[in-house]
């Protein structure tokens, strides 16, 4: 109290007033806080605080030997486990100089897909609701309901699935995954198509998009903004394109580029990328080669001394994974550079003299995942 | 002139997207195909879940009451948090020799996360997964279960 009478009258600017938004706002799908400050309506600067779900998952992983690792990767951002898997087991693969078998690089891309595909659904899902249509979270989850049954009948989880290990995958993929995805791809071409017709070219969803939450290029760069959102502003970051890992080199897709740089362009750079994600599993799903699910791997899996780092796309962004090794069976330090938290970051920036509800559109273009900030 | 027209087909093109919208809610929800909404527990009966799914570690027993656990700890030793505590014994077999077998394997439900790494790196496949998947109780000690059954012995031949 003391302190608030004390201070200078210059700094209290008139008819400013903070308020929080967060940790339990359902527009920020997790316990993020945003501390915004406002001018009538205007947001001035926000401050996001973070920390809410920290786990210490990097120093949990300095205990953990390389396969126990991947159990928390899932745990990271659990839209893209299998994504953030596949890091840790191309880490320890690279480092190891393993070759893996070409079966095993099939199935992780086409489950690293299934995983984008799924993420982007509920992106939409939710971001529907939160600009007020609520029948945009029933369609996006009813569609989503069935990439979680190809899922929970290969892997055995639904949502943790833990299926990438260091050489491999867990278990072979059960003998009707190729016909189920067919079965998805065959539907979601359909329903996908209402997406567009309920959100993409409605006219409320857009006067509320179009125009709001401008990302420079140069801003996107500088602050490190990369995925669907760096996209969205022009900037060709697809590490599927620049670092070709697993199948990505061999695969026919577009990297999907927009330039208006607002919410709507980070959106319909999603909705895009759907389309992609399903013609890269088109391409693959028949010609997954026989052979071994896994390669063979010692029983203890130690790192040579040394440094490494290895990057995938993640369906947020490049997640950057930084391992040192003291040679043992542990890591000596494990760094995620999580695409979410720089994206969190920008935030600020882009949503200066917006108005309070347009906070709510430009947080949901940038996808945010509280997990993957806080880790 | 122009803004006026502006105004107008702004108008026009405004309820027309409204309209292509509720096309399709309205299609939906006059013949809503597929039904995906499964009316759990009603339909708990007949509720099948697929065959590789994990609800919970399990030890595999035959009808004998017999396992394959030979009490080694490799599972324990794999766990990334602990769930596993492997408590062996030593009995004195019929040749004499004394050898190890499991007193009790216990699993704490509570700290499990399913990753799979015990089922996998059992030496003698002696675990599982089990379907049941409506772990609620009351009491957290009632999720530390003993997985081999009371009475029960290895399979011989397998040590
Ligand atoms: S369950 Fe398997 S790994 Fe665990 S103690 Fe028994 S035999 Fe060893
Ligand atoms: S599934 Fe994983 S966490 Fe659970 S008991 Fe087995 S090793 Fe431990």
């Amino acid at each position: 109290m003391k302190e608030i009478i004390n201070l200078p009258v210059s700094n209290i600017e008139e008819e400013e007033y903070h308020i929080n938004m967060g940790p339990q706002h359902p527009s920020t799908h997790g316990v993020l806080r945003l501390l915004v400050s406002l001018q009538g309506e205007m947001v001035r600067s926000l401050k996001p605080h973070c920390g809410y779900i920290h786990r210490g998952i990097e120093k949990m992983c300095e205990k953990d030997t390389y396969p126990q690792v991947i159990h928390l990767t899932d745990r990271i951002d659990y839209l893209s486990a299998h994504i953030n898997n596949h890091a840790v087991c191309l880490l320890v693969e690279k480092a190891l100089e393993v070759d893996v078998p070409e079966r095993v690089r099939y199935i992780r891309t086409i489950m690293d897909e299934l995983a984008r595909i799924q993420s982007h659904q509920l992106w939409w899902s939710s971001f529907g609701m939160d600009l007020g249509g609520l029948t945009c979270f029933f369609y996006g989850l009813r569609d989503r309901e069935m990439i979680l049954d190809i899922w929970e009948e290969t892997t055995g989880s639904r949502f943790l699935q833990s299926y990438n290990c260091p050489g491999g995958v867990m278990q072979d993929i059960h003998p009707n995954f190729q016909k189920k995805v067919h079965a998805f791809l065959k539907t979601f071409k359909k329903k996908i198509k209402d997406y567009d017709r309920i959100l993409s070219g409605n006219v409320i969803f857009e006067n509320r998009s179009q125009g709001v939450g401008i990302l420079s290029k140069e801003d996107a760069i500088s602050y490190g903004v990369t995925g669907p959102s760096g996209r969205g502003s022009g900037w060709s970051c697809d590490v599927r394109k620049t670092e070709p890992y697993s199948m990505y080199g061999k695969v026919q897709f577009n990297e999907v580029l927009r330039y208006e740089c607002d919410t709507y362009s980070r959106y319909m750079v999603r909705m895009q990328e759907m389309h992609e994600s399903m013609n890269i599993i088109e391409q693959l799903i028949d010609n997954i080669p026989e052979g071994e699910h896994s390669a063979k791997m010692k029983a203890v899996i130690k790192l040579p001394a040394g440094e490494y780092f290895q990057r995938v796309e993640s369906a947020r962004g490049e997640l950057g994974l930084f391992v040192v090794s003291d040679g043992n069976k542990t890591p000596y330090r494990m760094k995620f550079r999580t695409p979410s938290f720089s994206n969190l970051s920008v935030l600020d920036h882009i949503s200066r003299g917006m108005k309070i509800a347009d906070l709510v559109a430009i947080g949901a273009s940038l996808d945010l995942v509280i997990p993957d900030i806080d880790r | 002139m122009n803004s006026f027209f502006k105004y107008f087909s702004d108008i026009f093109h405004g309820v027309k997207s409204l309209l292509i919208g509720m096309s399709v809610t309205g299609r939906y929800f006059f013949s809503p195909g597929q039904i995906v909404t499964q009316q759990y527990p009603e339909n708990r009966k007949n509720l099948q879940m697929f065959e590789r799914f994990k609800g919970e570690v399990i030890m595999l027993h035959d009808g004998n009451n017999q396992h394959r656990c030979n009490g080694c700890g490799i599972c324990e030793n794999n766990c990334p948090n602990g769930s596993i505590e492997v408590i062996p014994a030593k009995i004195t077999g019929e040749d004499g020799k004394s050898k190890r077998v499991i007193d009790k394997h216990i699993y704490h439900l509570g700290m499990c996360t399913f990753c799979g790494l015990c089922v996998k790196n059992c030496p003698s496949n002696a675990l599982g997964f089990g379907q049941e998947f409506e772990h609620a109780v009351f009491d957290r000690s009632k999720l530390t279960k003993v997985l081999n059954q009371p009475g029960s012995s290895i399979i011989k031949g397998v040590e």
